[in-house]
Protein backbone atom coordinates (compact mmCIF):
# COMPACT_ATOMS: atom_id res chain seq x y z
CA UNK A 1 0.00 0.00 0.00
CA UNK A 2 2.97 2.61 1.24
CA UNK A 3 6.44 1.92 -0.46
CA UNK A 4 9.42 4.31 0.28
CA UNK A 5 12.32 3.20 -1.99
CA UNK A 6 16.08 4.61 -1.22
CA UNK A 7 14.30 7.65 -0.16
CA UNK A 8 15.71 10.73 1.32
CA UNK A 9 14.61 13.95 2.11
CA UNK A 10 16.59 17.79 2.50
CA UNK A 11 14.86 20.49 3.36
CA UNK A 12 15.18 23.79 1.62
CA UNK A 13 17.22 25.06 4.75
CA UNK A 14 19.39 22.22 4.19
CA UNK A 15 18.38 19.19 7.05
CA UNK A 16 18.75 16.10 6.03
CA UNK A 17 15.10 14.73 7.52
CA UNK A 18 15.89 11.14 5.79
CA UNK A 19 18.48 9.12 4.31
CA UNK A 20 18.03 6.35 1.50
CA UNK A 21 14.78 5.34 3.69
CA UNK A 22 13.07 2.42 2.00
CA UNK A 23 10.39 0.79 3.65
CA UNK A 24 6.70 -1.21 2.84
CA UNK A 25 3.37 -1.09 4.08
CA UNK A 26 0.78 -3.77 3.63
CA UNK A 27 -2.64 -2.99 3.00
CA UNK A 28 -4.64 -3.49 5.89
CA UNK A 29 -1.42 -2.90 8.23
CA UNK A 30 -1.37 -0.61 11.41
CA UNK A 31 2.31 0.26 11.35
CA UNK A 32 3.87 2.79 14.35
CA UNK A 33 6.58 5.25 13.73
CA UNK A 34 8.69 5.81 16.55
CA UNK A 35 11.82 7.85 17.84
CA UNK A 36 12.83 10.98 19.11
CA UNK A 37 11.52 14.54 17.90
CA UNK A 38 13.00 15.19 14.81
CA UNK A 39 14.26 12.22 14.02
CA UNK A 40 12.08 11.99 10.67
CA UNK A 41 8.76 10.38 11.34
CA UNK A 42 7.01 13.38 10.92
CA UNK A 43 8.86 13.84 7.45
CA UNK A 44 7.60 9.98 6.73
CA UNK A 45 4.18 11.22 6.60
CA UNK A 46 4.19 14.28 4.69
CA UNK A 47 6.05 12.12 2.39
CA UNK A 48 3.20 9.53 2.10
CA UNK A 49 0.39 12.08 2.54
CA UNK A 50 2.19 14.65 -0.40
CA UNK A 51 2.52 17.33 1.73
CA UNK A 52 6.44 17.09 0.74
CA UNK A 53 8.02 15.14 -1.99
CA UNK A 54 11.06 13.44 -1.82
CA UNK A 55 14.83 14.73 -2.79
CA UNK A 56 16.09 10.99 -3.43
CA UNK A 57 14.07 7.81 -4.63
CA UNK A 58 10.24 7.14 -5.12
CA UNK A 59 7.56 7.35 -2.45
CA UNK A 60 4.50 5.00 -3.85
CA UNK A 61 0.52 5.19 -2.29
CA UNK A 62 -1.44 2.90 -3.75
CA UNK A 63 -0.11 2.46 -6.80
CA UNK A 64 0.82 6.33 -7.12
CA UNK A 65 4.15 7.48 -7.33
CA UNK A 66 3.90 10.84 -5.63
CA UNK A 67 7.34 12.23 -7.55
CA UNK A 68 5.70 11.56 -10.71
CA UNK A 69 1.53 12.86 -9.81
CA UNK A 70 0.95 16.26 -11.54
CA UNK A 71 -0.43 18.85 -9.33
CA UNK A 72 -3.90 18.25 -10.86
CA UNK A 73 -4.18 15.12 -9.35
CA UNK A 74 -2.67 15.65 -6.05
CA UNK A 75 -6.56 16.53 -4.40
CA UNK A 76 -7.75 13.06 -5.71
CA UNK A 77 -4.69 11.53 -4.50
CA UNK A 78 -4.95 13.51 -0.95
CA UNK A 79 -9.08 12.27 -0.87
CA UNK A 80 -7.52 8.74 -0.55
CA UNK A 81 -5.68 9.88 2.48
CA UNK A 82 -6.97 10.69 6.22
CA UNK A 83 -4.53 12.91 8.40
CA UNK A 84 -5.08 13.11 12.29
CA UNK A 85 -3.14 16.15 13.53
CA UNK A 86 -1.26 16.64 16.89
CA UNK A 87 -3.07 19.78 17.12
CA UNK A 88 -5.79 18.52 14.79
CA UNK A 89 -5.93 21.82 12.43
CA UNK A 90 -9.69 22.03 12.83
CA UNK A 91 -11.62 25.29 11.60
CA UNK A 92 -12.31 27.18 14.46
CA UNK A 93 -14.90 29.62 13.18
CA UNK A 94 -17.00 26.45 12.19
CA UNK A 95 -19.35 24.25 13.72
CA UNK A 96 -18.33 20.33 14.32
CA UNK A 97 -20.39 19.23 11.51
CA UNK A 98 -19.05 21.69 8.78
CA UNK A 99 -15.48 20.60 10.27
CA UNK A 100 -16.54 16.82 9.78
CA UNK A 101 -17.92 16.87 6.31
CA UNK A 102 -15.09 18.91 4.78
CA UNK A 103 -13.64 15.97 2.83
CA UNK A 104 -17.16 15.09 1.64
CA UNK A 105 -18.04 19.19 0.37
CA UNK A 106 -14.53 18.67 -1.50
CA UNK A 107 -15.78 15.59 -3.05
CA UNK A 108 -18.63 16.70 -4.12
CA UNK A 109 -20.94 14.25 -2.13
CA UNK A 110 -24.45 14.86 -3.19
CA UNK A 111 -25.93 16.97 0.13
CA UNK A 112 -28.85 13.92 1.25
CA UNK A 113 -25.80 12.01 2.09
CA UNK A 114 -23.84 14.12 3.42
CA UNK A 115 -26.24 14.88 6.93
CA UNK A 116 -26.65 10.81 7.30
CA UNK A 117 -22.30 10.29 6.75
CA UNK A 118 -21.59 13.30 9.04
CA UNK A 119 -23.73 11.55 12.19
CA UNK A 120 -22.49 8.13 11.53
CA UNK A 121 -18.69 9.51 11.61
CA UNK A 122 -19.41 11.39 14.95
CA UNK A 123 -21.33 8.43 16.53
CA UNK A 124 -17.96 6.26 15.57
CA UNK A 125 -15.96 8.67 18.16
CA UNK A 126 -18.58 9.18 20.42
CA UNK A 127 -19.29 12.81 19.69
CA UNK A 128 -23.14 12.13 18.30
CA UNK A 129 -25.60 15.68 19.11
CA UNK A 130 -21.91 17.97 19.39
CA UNK A 131 -22.61 18.96 15.33
CA UNK A 132 -23.65 22.39 16.38
CA UNK A 133 -20.99 23.15 19.05
CA UNK A 134 -17.45 25.15 18.08
CA UNK A 135 -14.35 23.15 18.42
CA UNK A 136 -13.42 25.54 20.51
CA UNK A 137 -16.26 24.59 23.10
CA UNK A 138 -14.79 20.78 23.20
CA UNK A 139 -12.16 19.10 25.26
CA UNK A 140 -8.72 18.64 23.76
CA UNK A 141 -9.45 14.76 23.83
CA UNK A 142 -13.19 15.72 21.66
CA UNK A 143 -11.14 17.91 19.65
CA UNK A 144 -8.71 15.15 18.67
CA UNK A 145 -11.84 13.22 18.08
CA UNK A 146 -13.59 15.20 16.12
CA UNK A 147 -10.20 15.22 14.12
CA UNK A 148 -9.88 11.50 13.40
CA UNK A 149 -13.83 11.60 12.44
CA UNK A 150 -12.95 14.37 9.57
CA UNK A 151 -9.91 12.16 8.60
CA UNK A 152 -12.08 9.11 8.06
CA UNK A 153 -15.41 10.28 7.22
CA UNK A 154 -14.71 10.04 3.44
CA UNK A 155 -13.29 6.42 3.96
CA UNK A 156 -9.81 6.93 2.68
CA UNK A 157 -8.14 3.43 2.00
CA UNK A 158 -4.65 5.30 3.68
CA UNK A 159 -5.00 7.10 7.81
CA UNK A 160 -1.94 8.60 8.91
CA UNK A 161 -2.08 9.99 12.56
CA UNK A 162 0.88 12.20 13.37
CA UNK A 163 0.92 12.05 17.39
CA UNK A 164 -2.71 11.77 17.72
CA UNK A 165 -2.37 11.39 21.56
CA UNK A 166 0.19 13.99 22.64
CA UNK A 167 -2.00 15.95 24.12
CA UNK A 168 -4.25 13.16 25.59
CA UNK A 169 -3.84 11.36 29.00
CA UNK A 170 -3.43 8.03 29.12
CA UNK A 171 -6.72 6.83 29.14
CA UNK A 172 -7.89 8.95 26.02
CA UNK A 173 -4.81 8.27 24.25
CA UNK A 174 -5.83 4.31 25.00
CA UNK A 175 -9.31 5.23 23.79
CA UNK A 176 -7.83 7.01 20.60
CA UNK A 177 -5.98 3.88 19.87
CA UNK A 178 -9.26 1.79 20.08
CA UNK A 179 -10.52 4.14 17.53
CA UNK A 180 -7.42 3.23 15.39
CA UNK A 181 -7.73 -0.61 16.17
CA UNK A 182 -11.63 -0.28 14.51
CA UNK A 183 -10.87 1.63 11.41
CA UNK A 184 -7.90 -1.21 10.80
CA UNK A 185 -10.46 -4.13 11.37
CA UNK A 186 -12.56 -2.68 8.65
CA UNK A 187 -9.09 -2.52 6.22
CA UNK A 188 -8.11 0.92 6.54
CA UNK A 189 -4.09 1.20 6.19
CA UNK A 190 -2.94 2.93 9.30
CA UNK A 191 0.74 4.80 10.09
CA UNK A 192 0.74 6.62 13.62
CA UNK A 193 3.66 8.60 14.56
CA UNK A 194 4.08 8.58 18.36
CA UNK A 195 6.59 8.81 21.18
CA UNK A 196 4.65 7.29 23.12
CA UNK A 197 5.79 4.05 23.72
CA UNK A 198 4.01 2.23 26.45
CA UNK A 199 0.98 2.75 23.80
CA UNK A 200 2.56 1.36 21.46
CA UNK A 201 3.46 -1.96 23.30
CA UNK A 202 -0.20 -2.11 24.40
CA UNK A 203 -0.67 -2.14 20.65
CA UNK A 204 1.14 -5.07 19.87
CA UNK A 205 1.54 -4.14 16.31
CA UNK A 206 4.61 -3.21 13.81
CA UNK A 207 6.85 -0.65 15.03
CA UNK A 208 9.27 1.50 12.58
CA UNK A 209 11.83 3.09 14.76
CA UNK A 210 13.64 5.90 12.82
CA UNK A 211 16.26 7.47 13.89
CA UNK A 212 18.64 10.40 12.83
CA UNK A 213 16.64 10.47 9.18
CA UNK A 214 16.96 5.96 9.30
CA UNK A 215 15.01 3.13 9.85
CA UNK A 216 14.89 -0.04 11.71
CA UNK A 217 12.36 -1.99 11.76
CA UNK A 218 10.55 -3.48 14.75
CA UNK A 219 8.09 -6.15 14.67
CA UNK A 220 4.73 -7.06 16.23
CA UNK A 221 4.82 -7.20 19.41
CA UNK A 222 8.61 -6.31 19.96
CA UNK A 223 9.40 -5.61 23.28
CA UNK A 224 10.63 -1.86 23.22
CA UNK A 225 12.96 -0.60 25.45
CA UNK A 226 10.84 2.36 27.95
CA UNK A 227 13.23 5.36 26.50
CA UNK A 228 13.74 5.52 22.63
CA UNK A 229 17.20 3.85 21.55
CA UNK A 230 20.07 6.34 21.07
CA UNK A 231 21.35 4.57 17.70
CA UNK A 232 19.08 1.76 15.46
CA UNK A 233 22.05 -0.56 16.61
CA UNK A 234 20.34 -0.81 20.01
CA UNK A 235 18.24 -2.67 17.90
CA UNK A 236 14.31 -3.36 17.50
CA UNK A 237 14.63 -6.33 15.36
CA UNK A 238 13.63 -9.38 17.39
CA UNK A 239 12.89 -12.41 14.99
CA UNK A 240 12.46 -11.79 11.03
CA UNK A 241 11.18 -8.92 9.19
CA UNK A 242 7.83 -8.45 7.77
CA UNK A 243 7.01 -9.45 4.17
CA UNK A 244 8.50 -6.72 2.37
CA UNK A 245 8.54 -8.23 -1.12
CA UNK A 246 11.90 -7.63 -2.88
CA UNK A 247 13.27 -5.01 -0.84
CA UNK A 248 16.90 -5.02 0.32
CA UNK A 249 18.04 -5.05 3.42
CA UNK A 250 15.93 -2.83 5.34
CA UNK A 251 18.69 -1.31 7.69
CA UNK A 252 19.40 2.30 6.21
CA UNK A 253 22.43 2.47 4.45
CA UNK A 254 24.20 5.87 3.46
CA UNK B 1 -26.39 18.49 -10.49
CA UNK B 2 -23.56 17.93 -8.31
CA UNK B 3 -21.56 20.89 -10.30
CA UNK B 4 -25.05 23.46 -8.96
CA UNK B 5 -24.79 22.27 -6.09
CA UNK B 6 -21.35 22.95 -5.51
CA UNK B 7 -21.15 26.44 -6.80
CA UNK B 8 -24.50 26.91 -4.84
CA UNK B 9 -22.37 26.02 -1.82
CA UNK B 10 -19.54 28.44 -2.40
CA UNK B 11 -22.09 30.96 -4.08
CA UNK B 12 -24.15 31.11 -0.81
CA UNK B 13 -20.34 30.66 1.47
CA UNK B 14 -19.32 33.73 -0.09
CA UNK B 15 -22.46 35.87 0.55
CA UNK B 16 -22.79 35.03 4.05
CA UNK B 17 -19.17 35.53 4.87
CA UNK B 18 -20.07 39.24 3.39
CA UNK B 19 -23.29 39.77 5.13
CA UNK B 20 -21.14 38.72 8.66
CA UNK B 21 -19.06 41.75 7.93
CA UNK B 22 -21.61 44.62 6.95
CA UNK B 23 -19.59 47.72 7.35
CA UNK B 24 -16.19 46.13 5.77
CA UNK B 25 -18.87 45.03 2.46
CA UNK B 26 -20.57 48.19 2.70
CA UNK B 27 -17.31 50.38 2.40
CA UNK B 28 -15.70 48.35 -0.52
CA UNK B 29 -19.17 47.88 -2.14
CA UNK B 30 -19.55 52.11 -1.98
CA UNK B 31 -16.20 52.29 -3.21
CA UNK B 32 -16.50 50.12 -6.17
CA UNK B 33 -20.26 52.22 -6.90
CA UNK B 34 -18.89 55.84 -6.55
CA UNK B 35 -15.88 54.39 -9.09
CA UNK B 36 -18.51 53.33 -11.55
CA UNK B 37 -20.72 56.09 -10.84
CA UNK B 38 -18.54 58.30 -12.17
CA UNK B 39 -18.34 57.44 -15.95
CA UNK B 40 -21.85 56.24 -15.78
CA UNK B 41 -22.85 59.88 -15.43
CA UNK B 42 -20.93 61.39 -17.63
CA UNK B 43 -22.47 59.27 -19.85
CA UNK B 44 -25.66 60.49 -19.19
CA UNK B 45 -24.65 64.07 -19.35
CA UNK B 46 -23.20 62.87 -23.07
CA UNK B 47 -26.24 61.27 -24.18
CA UNK B 48 -28.71 64.28 -22.94
CA UNK B 49 -26.22 66.56 -24.19
CA UNK B 50 -26.60 65.04 -27.29
CA UNK B 51 -30.63 64.38 -27.58
CA UNK B 52 -30.60 68.57 -26.10
CA UNK B 53 -28.97 69.92 -29.36
CA UNK B 54 -29.21 66.93 -31.80
CA UNK B 55 -32.65 68.64 -32.99
CA UNK B 56 -31.00 71.96 -33.04
CA UNK B 57 -28.11 70.78 -35.04
CA UNK B 58 -30.17 69.01 -37.74
CA UNK B 59 -31.60 72.33 -38.62
CA UNK B 60 -28.89 73.77 -40.74
CA UNK B 61 -30.89 76.78 -41.51
CA UNK B 62 -29.61 78.99 -44.93
CA UNK B 63 -30.36 82.97 -44.39
CA UNK B 64 -31.13 84.91 -47.62
CA UNK B 65 -30.88 88.40 -46.97
CA UNK B 66 -32.34 90.48 -49.64
CA UNK B 67 -31.06 93.80 -51.04
CA UNK B 68 -32.80 96.89 -49.15
CA UNK B 69 -34.88 98.15 -52.22
CA UNK B 70 -36.50 94.31 -53.16
CA UNK B 71 -40.15 95.06 -52.73
CA UNK B 72 -42.10 93.12 -50.99
CA UNK B 73 -43.89 91.86 -53.74
CA UNK B 74 -40.55 90.63 -55.34
CA UNK B 75 -39.46 89.11 -52.41
CA UNK B 76 -42.59 86.87 -52.02
CA UNK B 77 -41.77 85.47 -55.98
CA UNK B 78 -38.38 85.10 -55.15
CA UNK B 79 -39.75 82.90 -51.87
CA UNK B 80 -41.65 80.85 -54.67
CA UNK B 81 -38.77 80.36 -56.51
CA UNK B 82 -36.52 79.32 -54.12
CA UNK B 83 -39.28 76.41 -53.24
CA UNK B 84 -38.62 75.48 -56.50
CA UNK B 85 -35.52 74.46 -56.27
CA UNK B 86 -34.33 70.95 -55.42
CA UNK B 87 -32.50 70.15 -52.34
CA UNK B 88 -35.17 73.11 -50.50
CA UNK B 89 -37.56 71.81 -47.85
CA UNK B 90 -38.99 74.59 -46.36
CA UNK B 91 -38.65 78.67 -47.71
CA UNK B 92 -39.91 80.98 -44.87
CA UNK B 93 -40.09 85.13 -45.94
CA UNK B 94 -39.25 87.02 -43.15
CA UNK B 95 -40.52 90.83 -44.36
CA UNK B 96 -38.54 93.94 -42.80
CA UNK B 97 -41.56 94.91 -40.75
CA UNK B 98 -41.47 91.59 -39.06
CA UNK B 99 -38.18 91.90 -38.32
CA UNK B 100 -38.51 95.28 -37.03
CA UNK B 101 -41.65 94.22 -35.00
CA UNK B 102 -39.49 91.35 -33.52
CA UNK B 103 -36.46 93.33 -32.83
CA UNK B 104 -38.12 96.19 -31.11
CA UNK B 105 -39.97 93.42 -28.79
CA UNK B 106 -36.94 91.24 -27.96
CA UNK B 107 -33.51 93.87 -28.54
CA UNK B 108 -34.31 96.35 -26.23
CA UNK B 109 -33.61 98.78 -28.31
CA UNK B 110 -37.48 99.80 -29.16
CA UNK B 111 -36.90 103.36 -28.41
CA UNK B 112 -33.84 103.58 -30.46
CA UNK B 113 -35.48 102.42 -33.30
CA UNK B 114 -37.98 104.65 -33.01
CA UNK B 115 -35.53 107.99 -34.13
CA UNK B 116 -34.68 106.14 -37.06
CA UNK B 117 -36.23 107.28 -40.67
CA UNK B 118 -37.10 104.11 -42.05
CA UNK B 119 -36.77 100.48 -41.43
CA UNK B 120 -33.15 99.71 -42.06
CA UNK B 121 -33.72 96.03 -42.07
CA UNK B 122 -33.94 93.61 -45.08
CA UNK B 123 -36.47 91.31 -46.21
CA UNK B 124 -34.81 87.92 -45.50
CA UNK B 125 -35.68 84.58 -47.18
CA UNK B 126 -35.15 81.51 -44.64
CA UNK B 127 -34.43 78.66 -46.21
CA UNK B 128 -33.91 74.72 -44.62
CA UNK B 129 -32.30 72.11 -46.85
CA UNK B 130 -34.33 68.85 -47.39
CA UNK B 131 -32.83 66.79 -44.82
CA UNK B 132 -31.30 64.20 -47.48
CA UNK B 133 -29.66 67.61 -49.04
CA UNK B 134 -28.15 69.18 -45.88
CA UNK B 135 -24.67 67.91 -46.09
CA UNK B 136 -21.71 70.25 -46.79
CA UNK B 137 -21.24 70.55 -50.28
CA UNK B 138 -25.16 70.68 -51.06
CA UNK B 139 -25.53 73.36 -48.18
CA UNK B 140 -22.00 75.32 -50.57
CA UNK B 141 -23.99 74.64 -53.68
CA UNK B 142 -26.95 76.06 -52.11
CA UNK B 143 -25.72 79.24 -50.66
CA UNK B 144 -23.59 80.13 -54.25
CA UNK B 145 -27.19 79.67 -55.88
CA UNK B 146 -28.82 81.93 -53.87
CA UNK B 147 -25.75 84.52 -53.85
CA UNK B 148 -25.84 84.47 -57.60
CA UNK B 149 -29.19 86.04 -57.63
CA UNK B 150 -29.39 90.25 -58.22
CA UNK B 151 -31.72 90.39 -55.45
CA UNK B 152 -29.65 88.84 -52.72
CA UNK B 153 -27.68 91.22 -51.13
CA UNK B 154 -25.53 88.34 -48.49
CA UNK B 155 -26.33 84.24 -47.70
CA UNK B 156 -25.59 83.24 -44.39
CA UNK B 157 -25.39 79.32 -43.10
CA UNK B 158 -24.29 79.24 -39.87
CA UNK B 159 -22.96 76.06 -39.21
CA UNK B 160 -19.95 76.59 -37.33
CA UNK B 161 -21.32 76.34 -33.61
CA UNK B 162 -23.29 72.98 -34.99
CA UNK B 163 -19.38 71.92 -35.45
CA UNK B 164 -18.18 72.81 -32.15
CA UNK B 165 -20.91 71.56 -30.46
CA UNK B 166 -20.14 68.50 -32.30
CA UNK B 167 -16.56 68.65 -31.10
CA UNK B 168 -17.35 69.07 -27.69
CA UNK B 169 -19.71 66.55 -27.29
CA UNK B 170 -16.91 64.02 -29.32
CA UNK B 171 -14.05 65.14 -26.89
CA UNK B 172 -16.47 64.48 -24.03
CA UNK B 173 -17.32 60.70 -25.22
CA UNK B 174 -13.37 60.20 -25.39
CA UNK B 175 -12.81 61.52 -21.59
CA UNK B 176 -15.47 58.99 -21.05
CA UNK B 177 -13.70 56.31 -22.61
CA UNK B 178 -10.29 56.86 -20.66
CA UNK B 179 -12.41 57.34 -17.57
CA UNK B 180 -14.04 54.13 -17.86
CA UNK B 181 -10.87 52.53 -18.44
CA UNK B 182 -9.36 54.17 -15.21
CA UNK B 183 -12.48 53.33 -13.17
CA UNK B 184 -12.41 49.57 -14.48
CA UNK B 185 -8.39 49.89 -13.73
CA UNK B 186 -9.43 51.28 -10.15
CA UNK B 187 -12.54 48.55 -9.86
CA UNK B 188 -9.86 45.96 -10.13
CA UNK B 189 -7.51 47.21 -7.76
CA UNK B 190 -10.20 47.13 -4.85
CA UNK B 191 -11.76 43.98 -5.53
CA UNK B 192 -8.68 42.42 -5.90
CA UNK B 193 -6.87 44.05 -2.78
CA UNK B 194 -10.27 42.61 -1.02
CA UNK B 195 -10.19 39.28 -2.12
CA UNK B 196 -6.39 39.28 -1.21
CA UNK B 197 -6.49 40.71 2.31
CA UNK B 198 -9.53 37.66 2.62
CA UNK B 199 -6.95 35.12 1.03
CA UNK B 200 -4.61 36.39 3.87
CA UNK B 201 -7.09 36.08 6.73
CA UNK B 202 -7.94 32.22 5.71
CA UNK B 203 -4.90 31.02 4.86
CA UNK B 204 -5.61 28.33 7.40
CA UNK B 205 -8.99 27.44 6.44
CA UNK B 206 -7.36 27.13 2.49
CA UNK B 207 -4.90 25.08 3.80
CA UNK B 208 -6.97 22.51 5.63
CA UNK B 209 -9.19 22.24 2.61
CA UNK B 210 -6.24 21.57 0.33
CA UNK B 211 -5.50 18.82 2.86
CA UNK B 212 -8.43 16.93 2.74
CA UNK B 213 -8.12 16.65 -1.33
CA UNK B 214 -9.80 20.32 -2.13
CA UNK B 215 -8.89 20.74 -5.58
CA UNK B 216 -7.46 24.76 -6.69
CA UNK B 217 -11.06 25.22 -8.16
CA UNK B 218 -13.11 24.16 -5.30
CA UNK B 219 -10.70 26.59 -2.99
CA UNK B 220 -10.96 29.03 -6.26
CA UNK B 221 -14.70 29.25 -6.05
CA UNK B 222 -16.55 31.17 -3.50
CA UNK B 223 -13.37 33.64 -3.90
CA UNK B 224 -14.64 34.28 -7.33
CA UNK B 225 -18.40 34.91 -6.47
CA UNK B 226 -17.02 37.44 -3.86
CA UNK B 227 -15.26 39.08 -6.56
CA UNK B 228 -18.61 39.18 -9.12
CA UNK B 229 -20.53 40.21 -5.74
CA UNK B 230 -18.96 42.73 -5.02
CA UNK B 231 -18.75 44.17 -8.74
CA UNK B 232 -22.57 43.20 -9.39
CA UNK B 233 -23.34 45.27 -5.97
CA UNK B 234 -21.23 48.00 -6.45
CA UNK B 235 -22.75 48.62 -9.54
CA UNK B 236 -26.10 47.87 -8.91
CA UNK B 237 -25.31 51.20 -6.25
CA UNK B 238 -23.53 53.12 -8.62
CA UNK B 239 -27.28 53.12 -10.82
CA UNK B 240 -28.92 53.84 -7.55
CA UNK B 241 -26.28 56.91 -7.32
CA UNK B 242 -26.89 58.26 -11.00
CA UNK B 243 -30.72 57.52 -11.25
CA UNK B 244 -31.00 59.32 -7.52
CA UNK B 245 -28.79 62.47 -9.14
CA UNK B 246 -31.38 62.43 -12.76
CA UNK B 247 -34.53 62.10 -10.68
CA UNK B 248 -32.86 64.90 -8.49
CA UNK B 249 -31.41 67.43 -11.70
CA UNK B 250 -34.63 66.61 -13.98
CA UNK B 251 -37.10 69.37 -12.24
CA UNK B 252 -34.07 72.44 -12.58
CA UNK B 253 -33.37 70.89 -15.88
CA UNK B 254 -36.54 71.08 -17.57
CA UNK B 255 -37.14 74.34 -15.72
CA UNK B 256 -34.03 75.59 -17.80
CA UNK B 257 -35.35 74.01 -20.92
CA UNK B 258 -38.54 75.80 -20.56
CA UNK B 259 -36.75 79.16 -20.52
CA UNK B 260 -35.17 78.06 -24.15
CA UNK B 261 -38.56 77.22 -25.40
CA UNK B 262 -37.61 73.13 -25.21
CA UNK B 263 -39.05 70.78 -24.25
CA UNK B 264 -36.30 68.92 -23.67
CA UNK B 265 -36.33 66.94 -20.67
CA UNK B 266 -33.20 65.28 -18.31
CA UNK B 267 -33.47 61.10 -19.16
CA UNK B 268 -31.21 58.61 -16.83
CA UNK B 269 -30.03 55.33 -17.34
CA UNK B 270 -32.19 53.08 -20.12
CA UNK B 271 -32.59 49.41 -18.98
CA UNK B 272 -30.08 48.38 -21.45
CA UNK B 273 -27.33 50.86 -20.62
CA UNK B 274 -28.28 50.13 -16.86
CA UNK B 275 -27.62 46.31 -18.22
CA UNK B 276 -24.23 47.25 -19.32
CA UNK B 277 -23.31 48.98 -16.28
CA UNK B 278 -24.15 45.83 -14.29
CA UNK B 279 -22.42 43.36 -16.49
CA UNK B 280 -19.02 45.76 -16.41
CA UNK B 281 -19.28 45.49 -12.85
CA UNK B 282 -20.44 41.49 -13.10
CA UNK B 283 -17.39 41.06 -15.73
CA UNK B 284 -14.63 43.50 -13.40
CA UNK B 285 -15.26 41.31 -10.20
CA UNK B 286 -14.61 38.54 -11.84
CA UNK B 287 -11.61 39.08 -14.09
CA UNK B 288 -10.60 40.74 -10.35
CA UNK B 289 -11.32 38.09 -8.41
CA UNK B 290 -9.47 36.00 -10.91
CA UNK B 291 -6.23 37.22 -11.34
CA UNK B 292 -5.83 37.30 -7.47
CA UNK B 293 -6.83 33.72 -6.74
CA UNK B 294 -4.87 32.35 -9.09
CA UNK B 295 -1.81 34.40 -8.03
CA UNK B 296 -2.55 33.77 -4.25
CA UNK B 297 -4.69 30.45 -3.92
CA UNK B 298 -2.00 28.58 -6.26
CA UNK B 299 1.12 29.75 -3.57
CA UNK B 300 -1.21 28.08 -0.40
CA UNK B 301 0.31 24.02 0.20
CA UNK B 302 -0.70 22.68 3.42
CA UNK B 303 1.94 21.98 5.73
CA UNK B 304 2.11 19.36 8.45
Amino acid sequence: MIRFERVSKRYPNGREALLNVSLAIEPGEMVFLTGRSGAGKSSVLKLIALLERPTRGTVTVDGANTSRLPSRAIPAFRRKIGVVFQDHKLLPDRPVFDNVALPLLVAGTPLRELDKRVRAALDQVGLLGKERVLPGELSIGEQQRVGIARAVIAKPPVLIADEPTGNLDHGLALEVMRLFRRFQEVGVTIVIATHDLSLVQESGQRVIHIDNGQISDGLVTAPVPPTAPESPSSGLRAGPGPDLGSLPNLQARR
Amino acid sequence: MTWLIRHLQALLGALGRMVRQPLATLLTVLVIALALALPAGLWVVVSNAAAATGGIAEAIEVTVYLKNDVALARAQQLADNARERTGVEQVTLTTAEQALAEFREFSGFGAALESLDGNPLPHVLNVRPARDAAGPLEVEALKRYFAAWPEVELVQVDTEWVQRLAAILELVRRALGIAALVVGVAVIAVIGNTIRLEIDSRRAEIEVIKLVGGSNAFVRRPFLYTGLFYGLAGALLAWLIVTAAVLALAGPVGALAGLYGSRFGLVGLSLREAGVLLAGGFGLGLIAAWIVAARNLARIEPRA
